[in-house]
């Protein structure tokens, strides 16, 4: 069984961003780059599918700048066997590659390669959108089990536990299928440096957006990209009685 | 032309984003069509043929639909979608799972979580766990919209005398089938539209110490939420957790006991109209954006509160 696994350059999960001073986008000159936190996930699930000789090969694919090789590399340290990396110039965050274009792109892929499941991130943290492994599922005709805790790999289907607004419900899915990741379905991996070393000398291949005929138009213009309103917090109380005090008459949110 | 809102429901009742989203909907035009699809639905089509603001519920009844699987649902959007220029749906757990896939499908950009509506085409939703916030323009000819519910006020429930009409279903897609649901029991106010929240981050230490967050709840009519951390140590179920990938409240009251107040936990509870912090750690960037900072240990300021409210 084969599983392709799309991941994402983004911004480091503990970097405080800025908007940029022309209000054009977010301020991405020299910011600490990582894969996405839920695509790590989608990485060390296939990683672990391998292990257990349910999976016999591992491809990590993504879409961006050419640095976005640091991230294959990433992945490949964790135990995918290859990489494939349509490279684009046009921003990825906001106002670019967009999650239609990225699902386009990726069927392409899916045409190309062949898996027999593809397992991605619910969302990217810099865009928020949660929709490409939908819109890549709808595209391609596939079932989807999005938000997945749990997956159970069965012949011919796949059991998959999604964390859904009420708790926790169980889907079958035919196979091939779409799994989308979330944060409990495992705990990734730190890579080692023998596998960091090891990565390096992985298959990398390259291609250029073009090449897949798909059409990064966007459809979406960004009009502007603002901070948010700033809160004024900061406010102390000195024990239980002044916090019951104040909550009581000057926010008058308890009575 | 028409809005479509999807109803997020579970057969029985409608779910309280759904007016919500209705009210986003009436900003981009007045004339409002609720589509209701499930399986044995007559509670919820009773509810929804009394919500106000909607000109027509939209009826689609199936067997296929009853657990509302994002495959089987997406064909029945995508069949009404031209008689639409936009189609909206919570952006809950299952406005997530579902829009996509019918965007998708009419090869759409959808535009995920907005907060708030500027024109027809053009609408504001928050980004990298809402430390921006980006104007968008659509040049879609129909537009597929999630709504955060938090920043539009729900329409009212009742009063409303909106026509009904039957939707012929789209047969099951054959991909997915429901198994099972484990789902939360609980009798508290739901998180997302609970006047009061009370939540609990690492610091409460155990599932067993959560009861002290549960308690101060009960005593105060308050939902019950977490953090990421809480959730992942196993103190509380994930549907508690409240952040950038988890529910997104905006109660006139939040609490956050414990929780060191992570940007991606902030993302989830900024808009709060008060916010209390409790906890032992002074320098808790939680305490940055608290109205009411109280710097102690929580085992023994919650029972106090507790006790004395």
């Amino acid at each position: 069984m084969k599983i392709l696994v799309p991941i994402k350059r983004v911004v480091d999960y503990n970097v405080k961003v800025r908007v940029k001073a022309d209000n054009s986008g977010i301020e991405l000159a020299n910011v600490k780059m990582s894969v996405n936190p839920f695509d790590e996930i989608a990485i060390e699930e296939a990683v672990r599918l391998k292990e257990a000789g349910k999976a016999t090969e591992v491809i990590a694919v993504s879409i961006g700048p050419e640095k976005a090789q640091e991230q294959l590399r990433t992945a490949m340290a964790i135990g995918a066997d290859r990489a494939i990396l349509v490279q684009t110039d046009a921003p990825i965050d906001l106002g670019g590659v967009e999650p239609l274009a990225v699902a386009k792109t990726l069927k392409a892929l899916v045409d190309k390669e062949s898996p027999d499941l593809v397992i991605m991130g619910k969302q990217s943290i810099d865009d928020d959108s949660n929709q490409t492994g939908q819109m890549l599922s709808a595209l391609l005709g596939w079932a989807q089990g999005t938000f997945a805790s749990k997956l159970e790999l069965g012949d011919g289907n796949l059991k998959v536990t999604r964390e859904v607004d009420g708790g926790l419900e169980t889907l079958e899915l035919k196979t091939p299928a779409i799994i989308t990741t979330d944060l409990r379905l495992n705990e990734p991996r730190y890579a080692k440096l023998p596998d960091i070393m090891k990565a390096k000398k992985k298959e990398l291949e390259v291609l250029a957006a073009e090449d897949l005929g798909v059409d990064y138009t966007p459809r979406l213009s960004i009009v502007k990209v603002e901070e948010p309103p700033t809160r004024q917090g900061g406010g102390k109380v000195a024990d239980v009685d002044e916090l019951i005090d104040k909550l009581k008459n000057e926010a008058k949110v308890l009575s | 032309m028409s809005v479509l809102v999807i109803a997020e429901h579970d057969n029985s009742e409608i779910k309280a984003a759904t007016l919500n989203t209705i009210t986003a909907a009436r900003q981009i035009d007045g004339d409002v069509h609720l589509l209701v699809a499930g399986a044995n639905m007559d509670g919820a089509m009773q509810a929804a043929s009394q919500i106000h603001g909607i000109a027509k519920v939209l009826k689609a009844d199936a067997p296929e639909l009853g657990h509302h699987l994002a495959e089987n649902i997406a064909l029945v959007i995508v069949e009404l979608a031209t008689n639409y220029t936009h189609i909206l749906a919570p952006a809950s757990t299952f406005g997530k799972n579902v829009m996509p896939r019918a965007a998708a499908l009419l090869d759409t950009q959808q535009i995920s979580d907005i907060s708030a509506v500027v024109d027809a085409d053009t609408f504001e939703r928050p980004v990298y766990a809402g430390n921006a916030v980006a104007t968008v323009k659509s040049s879609d000819a129909i537009k597929l919209i999630t709504v955060r519910g938090t920043t539009f006020d729900p329409v009212k429930a009742e009063g409303g005398q909106p026509e009904v009409e039957d939707v012929a279903p789209k047969g099951d897609a054959g991909l997915s089938s429901f198994v099972g649901l484990e789902a939360s029991e609980s009798d508290r106010p739901e998180l997302t539209s609970a006047d009061i929240v009370v939540s609990g981050g690492r610091g409460v230490g155990s599932a067993e110490n959560f009861a002290i967050i549960e308690k101060l709840a009960d005593k105060i009519g308050a939902a019950v939420g977490a953090s990421r951390a809480a959730v992942d140590a196993g103190y509380v179920p994930n549907d508690y957790q409240v952040g950038q990938t988890g529910k997104v409240v905006a109660p006139d009251l939040y609490i956050a006991i414990g929780i060191s107040g992570a940007i991606q936990h902030l993302a989830g509870m900024k808009d709060s109209k008060v916010i209390v912090a409790i906890n032992k750690d002074e320098d808790a960037p939680i305490f940055q954006i608290a109205d009411y900072g109280l710097v102690a240990d929580l085992f023994e300021a919650v029972p106090e509160l507790e006790s004395k409210l």
